[in-house]
């Protein structure tokens, strides 16, 4: 399938290892990216704090580009970052619910001939996965099972809050879709108390040991319940659960060392693909639990 | 008539014993409410369980618990529902709230910490001047914006789950923040700048919340507290450019000026901008502290020195006209669907996403239908 890939910042600035990972394990899945390139910023809710009609502006300026190449074959609009996902959903929710609003808000795009029309469908690439190829066909692929591999969900929060905007319900478990995910690849899911906490990122500048004690005790009660990695489907968790560890560690008060992968990267590790092309050689935490560099083969500590 | 098994918190700290789970059989209709569960256990089977409850029509707030590890009312959570959600093989697991110590069983003590936050933010009106002879005339539009906040029961189930209070104790919170913005926001108040200037200042002020959206997905009555959290964000930075000492405002507007310049994030310039600047004072602490998160990234080849020196993006040109014409603007145009509504007509998204609104006008939104 065709998608218009909305890559997101951060997946090409501190973690290129998501960007790269997700363009390894298109191809297996045979999904086309189509990139976005010209799109902006989500605003990761800070812009929508500073002023909220940039925001929404800017976003739907993203959903026209998209759309523009949805005329042209593409599915559906696919992200890779949880912020994306929430930021870019609370502003379609504007857009979508007043006329008047998107038509105001069109007319500032119409300068340069963009038009946003209502329902522009917007999916994480792990949403993707589950509802558009489906977890028998990614079974299927599997090459290397991640038996033995006890993986810890690490929601975070921007793709699980609020459950009304992100299409939750009991009809569609969208929050239990790591879960599934990560079954489907042969991992057995470890829950933990920190699974659908927030990572703390957002406030790291504003006020760094709160933001790193939030890092620090999710990623210890992953560690207490004996996870051998965490996967997330959010960049910026990922910045401080991984890029942050060694800080985090010192907030927390105890040694920490758990590895976090991207969600594409845990996907192309059961898919058969290398660790370094998946560009876990990138991380701060090395994976080394995760990963047996010698022989590249994927197992836990505890099953070598 | 149906059977529910309701799976009890029990705990007396005067006890000197730990807490433990009881389970109480029930026989109610399904859409007889929790709280009725609780109440019948009590009445029959053991009448020591502690639960705070008044109204039971989801008014006064006392009844607030954890049910099936979230946050509701007792009393507008049905019990069929309730086990529909159950994690535990349809029983329906009952706790007292989150971040507040624990009196007895279900009841928590709201005065040690809910209420207390509440007076932190100085909680009535301040007018300057005068009053006028008679009352206070105000244009009905001018409150409007604040009657979002005025549907908040005080009944703290958005604090309970508030991911930055687990951590930071000291954090004002939602509900006491939400509750300065219906001062701030009261166009009678003669003291929103000295107002915002606290909560801007304060290390567990607007700035301690991280948008982990809990208070929005806990608040019985829509009032999304995070949301007014960054209402205060925004009329504090914007309106009344209060630099604050927790780089809140200078975060947001190098935030800002990044996007407007690159198109996207530039992530090495964010952190030093938000402290004032690579080379500024602020900064150099910060830098250092940080060296070895650094020098780890830049060995692990994340981020190279010539990309963390040099963003490779420029923002399109539409993109900066976007900024002229929105941002660049005298007025700031904000859309509330707490306070516009949902437009009538019936709209599917594609995506599977509900048309509903988090705040959906004034009514009660639906149980909300966790499938952890």
């Amino acid at each position: 399938m065709k998608v218009a890939y909305w890559p997101g910042c951060v997946s090409r600035g501190f973690t290129p290892e998501l960007h790269g990972s997700m363009a390894k394990i298109a191809p297996l899945l045979d999904i086309e990216l189509v990139e976005l390139d010209r799109a902006s910023c989500c605003g990761a809710g800070v812009i929508a704090e500073h002023n909220q009609e940039l925001a929404d502006t800017l976003n739907a300026r993203t959903f026209a580009l998209a759309q523009a190449e949805m005329a042209n074959g593409a599915e559906l609009m696919m992200n890779i970052c949880s912020t994306c996902q929430g930021a870019q959903s609370e502003c379609q929710e504007r857009l979508d619910s007043n006329t008047e609003y998107r038509d105001h808000v069109n007319e500032t795009l119409a300068a340069d001939d963009l038009r946003y029309e209502r329902g522009i469908t917007n999916k994480h690439f792990l949403w993707l996965m589950v509802e558009e190829i489906g977890l028998d066909a990614i079974k299927a692929r599997v090459e290397r099972p991640l038996t033995h591999l006890r993986v810890g969900p690490f929601y975070g929060c921007y793709i699980v809050r609020p459950t009304d905007r992100l299409g939750i319900s009991r009809d569609s478990p969208r929050d239990t879709y790591l879960h599934l995910l990560i079954e489907a690849l042969g991992g057995t899911v470890v829950d933990y108390a920190g699974q659908y906490k927030c990572c703390g990122f957002p406030i790291i500048t504003m006020n760094k040991e709160v933001s790193l004690k939030q890092a620090g005790r999710h990623l210890g009660d992953a560690i207490d319940a004996e996870a051998d990695c965490l996967v997330t489907p959010c960049p910026l968790c990922h910045l401080n659960l991984d890029l942050q560890q060694p800080l985090a560690e010192r907030a927390a008060g105890r040694a920490l060392g758990m590895p976090v992968l991207h969600l594409p990267q845990l996907v192309g590790l059961a898919f058969g693909l290398g660790p370094k092309e998946l560009g876990l050689a990138r991380h701060v935490v090395k994976p080394t639990s995760v990963i047996d560099w010698s022989t590249s083969v994927v197992g836990s500590v505890a099953a070598t | 008539m149906g059977r529910y098994t309701l799976k009890l918190r029990r705990y007396s700290p005067e006890s000197g014993e730990a807490a433990y789970w009881e389970d109480f059989t029930i026989e109610l209709d399904g859409k007889r409410s929790v709280l009725d569960g609780i109440l019948q256990a009590r009445d029959e089977q053991d009448g020591t369980i502690g639960i705070r409850c008044s109204c039971r029509a989801a008014i006064c707030g006392s009844c607030g618990v954890r049910i099936n590890g979230r946050p509701a009312l007792a009393c507008h959570t049905h019990l069929d529902k309730a086990q529909e959600t159950s994690r535990q093989g349809g029983e329906i697991v009952v706790e007292p709230m989150g971040n507040m110590p624990v009196l007895k069983d279900l009841i928590v003590d709201m005065d040690a910490v809910h209420w207390t936050k509440i007076q932190r933010v100085t909680p009535w009106l301040l007018p300057d001047g005068d009053p006028p002879e008679r009352e206070y005339v105000v244009p009905p539009d001018s409150m409007i914006d604040v009657t979002q906040t005025m549907a908040c029961i005080q009944c703290g189930a958005c604090v309970s789950d508030c991911l930055s209070m687990e951590v930071d104790p000291l954090f004002i919170g939602p509900a006491a923040l939400a509750k300065a913005y219906r001062f701030v926001g009261d166009p009678r108040d003669g003291q929103r700048f000295e107002r915002l200037r606290d909560l801007a200042e304060d290390p567990h002020g607007i700035y301690d919340c991280t948008h982990c959206f809990n208070c929005i997905e806990a608040c019985p009555k829509g009032v999304a507290p995070m949301s007014q959290i960054m209402r205060l964000r925004r009329i504090s930075s914007a309106d009344y450019e209060i630099e604050d000492r927790n780089n809140g405002y200078r975060h947001e507007h190098a935030f800002v000026e990044n996007i407007e310049k690159n198109g996207i994030l530039h992530e090495a310039d964010l952190l030093p901008d938000s402290y004032g600047g690579k080379f500024h004072p602020r900064a150099v602490p910060e830098l250092l502290d940080s060296l070895p998160v650094i020098v780890r990234a830049l060995q692990r080849r994340k981020v190279t020195p010539g990309k963390a020196l040099r963003s490779g993006f420029k923002a399109p040109k539409d993109v900066k006209r976007i900024f002229e014409r929105v941002h660049d603007r005298e007025e700031r145009f904000e859309l509330n669907l707490y306070v516009v509504g949902q437009e009538e007509e019936e709209f599917e998204g594609s995506a599977g996403q509900s048309a509903s609104a988090d705040a959906a006008g004034g009514q009660l939104p639906e149980e909300r239908s966790p499938n952890r």
